[in-house]
């Protein structure tokens, strides 16, 4: 991820809104790849999350001069991507299986982590090998809607809880259930299958990628 | 009063996030060191947690970039027409 600034960001869309216009493209890309997973979250295919997140960042562009600096700008720029995402969905949706609306946060559910004695930590040079990648995607890509969108801007962006629930248009304490719950389903559907990652004695990494 | 492996489960995404306060961490502490499963779990989850960060797992498809800010260059250029 890359940290937004502030400053940075204020004085950019100054100059920008002044006819600075190239500028923008410096502006926009410490948020492109949010844009991008936060599309590839919700509309769940490359080519649509590619073309919706060229579309957020051009409505970006043209309503620069309606951002008002009560939200840092990443926050502001991720809403307008996560609408845009609801958009196509609602267009495309009527029978969509994975509706909108399907998993609610009152809803009961079986949060319970996968029971396991001890534990060999994985390290991260382990994804050299593919297969782990594969499998890491797999579970968040499984994750239903709302966790998912929590975990991908919590988690994989690094956002804070308090602009991810502005991102989202949820609250923080929202933000918090959903992160939990999301990585208790991952770490029962994850927790199996990355044993076998963990480093054997004095064996060093970088085989078969 | 002690607390139980359900409600260490609870606090344990808090616990990562170093958002629980400081009666709640020592009681979660306390537990943990006598109770290999929670352990377990706690250690098994902040090592997912910490997989899934790594910018390996999601990578922007190839090209990404260079095609959005070519679109976005006819954009600035039509607006400054």
């Amino acid at each position: 991820m890359t940290t937004s600034n502030p400053e940075f960001d204020a004085d950019c869309i100054q100059r920008i809104l002044a006819g600075e216009k190239q500028l923008f493209h410096d502006l926009i890309r410490p948020c492109e790849r949010s844009i991008y997973f936060l599309l590839h979250s919700l509309l769940r295919n490359e080519a649509e999350a590619e073309d919706a997140a060229q579309e957020t960042v051009i409505k970006v562009f043209r309503n620069l001069h309606m951002f008002r600096g009560d939200s840092q700008f990443r926050t502001w720029v991720l809403s307008i991507a996560r609408n845009e995402g609801l958009g196509r969905l609602r267009k495309a949706d009527s029978r969509r299986e994975d509706s909108l609306d399907a998993i609610t946060d009152d809803q009961g559910g079986d949060y319970t982590p996968a029971f396991l004695t001890s534990w060999r930590e994985v390290p991260a040079a382990a994804l050299e090998r593919k297969e782990l990648g594969n499998i890491l995607r797999k579970a968040i890509e499984g994750l239903p809607e709302i966790y998912r969108n929590v975990v991908l801007l919590r988690d994989i962006e690094e956002m804070d809880v308090r602009e991810t629930a502005a991102a989202l248009g949820i609250t923080e304490g929202t933000v918090k259930v959903r992160l939990h719950r999301a990585r208790a389903l991952l770490q029962r559907d994850l927790a199996p299958k990355l044993k076998g990652f963990a480093p054997k004695r004095a064996r060093l990494f970088g085989w078969g990628a | 009063m002690r607390i139980d492996c359900k409600h260490v489960w609870e606090h344990i995404s808090a616990y990562i996030d170093g958002e629980v306060d400081f009666v709640l961490r020592a009681e979660i502490d306390r537990h943990l060191e006598t109770c290999e499963i929670c352990s377990a779990i706690l250690d098994s989850t902040r090592n997912v947690v910490v997989l899934v960060a790594d910018n390996r797992v999601f990578e922007l498809p190839a090209g990404f970039s260079s095609r959005l800010h070519a679109r976005l260059d006819r954009e600035l250029s039509l607006e400054t027409d």
